[in-house]
């Protein structure tokens, strides 16, 4: 199931099929190893909504939510979301 | 194929080390006066990279990330099997392709001031990130020593990594160690020693490029600065770094630095090798 | 082929190929690194370490418990820092400044020196040395090493996510929490410290709004201030409270104008500015408590004392002169005090406090000393000061000081607390931000900006204060 990826709960695992940001942004979190056909897991949420933790590559990786709106991930089927 | 190229940086003589880079080093900031080598030292953040500075020079300098980032480069030096090293570290940096300025300083320093050696210290418990660095490092320079930092804690983590098959891999010498208990440094000297005198030939691993549009563009522009510059070591990464503009590796090759980088110009330079 | 015909080739062959062939790079290095990682690295199941990662995690960003370890931790540092201070801060104050000035006088004395000479080095360059290295080494190399601590431990980049979302409001990032802690022990540190952001908007951001972060050399005046003026409209009772009270209520007041000044910034003159968020959390690992108490101490004394030297001395040395240098009739200090005067008067303050805020522009810490031994000297001299000695009072003297001898008020006390969070950075900060920014314009507006606000504040509250009557 495709959305995006700050729609995942915590605990959700999805893989990335294609990245909207653009120019630096995009550079740097690719560096930092977000690739498409990367795998993506929520780890935590702030505990003030926002920014949330996503486990990327042995890393946690964190994007705020507009950030996170622009990568597009598939959710296996028969994960509720 | 294009990718195994290292051809004549392995020189055995220490042909190009640190006296004849002198005023290259000096532009960077480095005074390599009462040296024999120089030692470049970089890695991810967070990966123990000051704890193995420190290790290595004695130096009770704190290096950090986030409170005590104090200097962009520390300095500091050792002696070992009676050669003076200067170690330079590096800001820690994800990766050497993006346009921060940490970034700057590291691989300008990778590639105009040419360390002797470099040190890449490589977090074990993160394994796949950390490499990705270390393949850009290759791309620059053969001379590399990967100090796979961390073991005891990826060990904890239910982690074990394989450092022969890794040094195969790679092409070159990886050290496990666990710098804060010390362990692991003695084989670092050794390795770095080995590297720098010649006893080991270095041959990094060279990336593919899977978009062979790129591959062939990269091969192309490779031929060209060859045929410009020879005897530089790096063409297929100066190529890619040109494909994307690069400005300050576009500078050297319209000004000419990049000339000084070819072994042929280090070696020529090079009235009486001080080899070891 | 010359060398442009490369770069012409490469432009060629650059627009032959897709936009996102960039993308196809990052992508070969991370497949490789990927396929690497599969052949050399082998798993085991049940990782102990993760576990307690997960657990420490849970709580350091917990909704309730995160911001109460928070504050917990924070409050520690503070505790920690003041409390251990004040002993060391004594001893090198009865030694460096009580002890050591008399000693140097009896030294030269025999020496038959002339007396500005004697006055100039002893008095002035002395003495406002070693006040600031027995005001501001203790604290410093305590406040540092505690934060090294927790860096090294791995929780300094949960503050950061855990207060990302008021910083991102505001266009700024959540690590500059970070830095404006680094500010409350010295804004230069602080200023060096937002190294760790690497979006350029952000740092220029935390940079800039550094200097409301009250830092170490700042504290004495808002605490006297409290002491002596606000704790006294209550019964003795209370007093120690609201003075507190009215010291944490600025410091307050900083985080509000830090949050406001970083909006205003990143919705106007940064707007244009890229932005790049990203933050990493790393794994926590345990602090070598021994080592980093002492690397820190060494590299913090040392460079105290190397600031001692370069700033705090010329300061003395400026202080010393202007009040020894006499043109017609007159001090130069009281020439240059009565040009300040009026405006001095519309801030609710008055030409001496503004004088010492100039000539303190080195070091902050001196201004409490500097305004007394000005009032003194300046006015009616009560206790029998010389001109450009630094000087310290007890809270009754001084009280006795500024209100007889200066004519401080209420709104004067207040005011001075106001322009002790709202003014220029101090000599060292406004070099750290040049260092930092090589941008003449960037460290312009962040020298500036401050002491106009101040400026902007102190004049309102004056005038409100005036037009009701209260003074």
């Amino acid at each position: 199931m495709s959305t995006t990826l700050d729609r995942l709960h915590r605990g959700q695992t999805a893989t990335v099929t294609a990245l909207e940001l653009e120019g630096a942004e995009r550079r740097r979190l690719m560096d930092m190893g977000l690739l498409v056909g990367t795998t993506v897991s929520v780890d935590r949420v702030s505990p003030l909504g926002d920014p949330t933790a996503y486990r990327v590559r042995d890393g946690l990786l964190v994007l705020r939510r507009g950030q996170a709106h622009l990568v597009h991930v598939d959710l296996p089927e028969g994960d509720p979301t | 194929m294009t990718a195994a190229d290292s051809s004549s940086n392995t020189s055995p003589a220490c042909g190009d080390c640190v006296l004849n880079n002198a005023s290259n080093l000096r532009k960077l900031g480095v005074d390599p006066a009462g040296h024999d080598i120089v030692t470049a030292v970089a890695g991810n953040p967070n990966t123990g990279k000051s704890t193995v500075f420190n290790a290595l020079t004695g130096l009770r300098r704190h290096v950090g990330n986030w409170s005590g980032k104090t200097v962009d480069r520390a300095e500091g030096s050792f002696e070992y099997r009676r050669r003076r090293y200067k170690l330079v570290d590096l800001p820690g940096t994800y990766s050497l392709l993006s346009t921060s300025h940490d970034e700057d300083i590291a691989r300008d320093f990778l590639l105009f001031g040419r360390p002797d050696v470099t040190v890449v210290v490589v977090d074990a418990t993160r394994l796949e990130r950390n490499l990705n660095l270390v393949l850009q490092i290759l791309q620059i320079t053969d001379r590399v020593v990967c100090a796979l930092n961390l073991v005891d804690e990826a060990e904890r983590n239910g982690l074990t990594v394989d450092s022969r098959h890794l040094t195969r891999e790679l092409g070159v010498p990886v050290v496990p160690m666990t710098a804060r208990r010390g362990t692991g440094m003695t084989e670092l000297l050794e390795a770095v020693e080995q590297v720098t005198s010649g006893a080991i030939t270095t041959r990094g691993k060279r990336v593919q490029h899977r978009d062979n549009r790129v591959e062939q563009a990269v091969s192309r522009l490779a031929e060209r600065i060859e045929g410009k510059f020879p005897g530089v070591v790096n063409t297929r990464w100066i190529a890619l770094r040109l494909l994307e503009g690069d400005p300050s590796v576009e500078r050297a090759v319209a000004d000419g630095t990049l000339g000084e980088l070819s072994t042929a110009a280090v070696i020529a330079a090079s009235s009486d090798g001080n080899t070891t | 082929m010359n060398r442009s015909a490369i770069l012409d080739e490469a432009a060629r062959l650059r627009a032959e190929l897709d936009d996102d062939f960039r993308d196809g790079i990052v992508e070969s290095l991370y497949t490789e690194a990927s396929r690497i990682t599969s052949t050399t690295l082998s798993r085991r199941e049940s990782p102990a370490r993760t576990t307690w990662d997960k657990l420490l995690d849970r709580a350091l960003t917990h909704r309730v418990w995160g911001f109460v370890v928070m504050g917990a931790l924070l409050f520690g540092v503070f505790w920690f820092t003041i409390a251990g201070a004040a002993a060391p801060s004594g001893l090198l104050s009865t030694l460096l400044v009580e002890h050591g000035h008399g000693w140097l006088t009896r030294l030269v004395a025999p020496l038959h020196v002339p007396e500005w000479l004697t006055g100039l080095l002893v008095d002035g360059v002395y003495l406002s040395t070693a006040w600031v290295v027995a005001v501001m080494l203790p604290p410093m190399a305590i406040f540092f090493p505690l934060f090294t601590i927790l860096e090294d431990f791995g929780y300094l980049p949960r503050v950061a996510f855990n207060l990302d979302r008021l910083f991102a409001r505001s266009g700024a990032h959540g690590k500059q929490a970070l830095s404006m802690m680094m500010g409350y022990g010295c804004n230069a540190a602080g200023v060096t410290s937002t190294r760790i952001i690497d979006s350029r908007r952000e740092r220029l951001i935390a940079i800039i709004t550094n200097n409301f972060s009250i830092c170490n050399g700042r504290w004495p005046v808002l605490i006297l201030m409290g002491t002596v003026f606000l704790g006294k409209l209550v019964p003795p009772a209370f007093a120690g409270v609201v003075a507190a009270g009215s010291v944490v209520t600025v410091a307050f007041l900083g985080v509000l104008v830090t949050l406001l000044v970083s909006w205003g910034l990143s919705k106007t003159v940064l707007r244009g500015e890229t932005s790049v968020y990203s933050l990493e959390l790393p794994p926590y690992r345990p602090p070598r408590i021994w080592r980093t108490l002492y690397t820190s101490l060494i590299d913090r004394t040392l460079k105290v004392l190397r600031r001692a030297v370069t700033m705090a001395a010329p300061a003395g040395a400026a202080i010393w002169l202007i009040s020894n240098v006499t043109i017609a009739e007159a001090s130069l200090a009281g020439h240059l005090a009565a040009l300040l005067a009026p405006l001095g008067w519309l801030m609710g303050l008055n030409g001496l406090i503004l004088l010492a805020y100039v000539v303190a522009i080195p070091a902050n810490e001196i201004i409490v000393p500097t305004i007394l031994m000005l009032t003194l000297t300046l006015g009616p001299d009560l206790l029998g000061a010389d001109s450009g000695v630094l000087l310290e009072l007890g809270t009754a003297e001084t009280r006795t000081v500024l209100v007889q001898a200066g004519g401080w008020t209420l709104l004067t006390a207040v005011n001075l607390m106001l322009f002790s969070l709202l003014h220029n950075p101090c000599g060292t900060t406004i070099l750290t931000i040049w260092h930092e920014t090589r941008s003449l314009k960037w460290t312009t507006v962040a020298t500036l900006l401050p002491v106009g606000l101040g400026i902007v504040v102190t004049s309102l509250t004056a005038a409100v204060a005036r037009s009701a009557g209260w003074v």
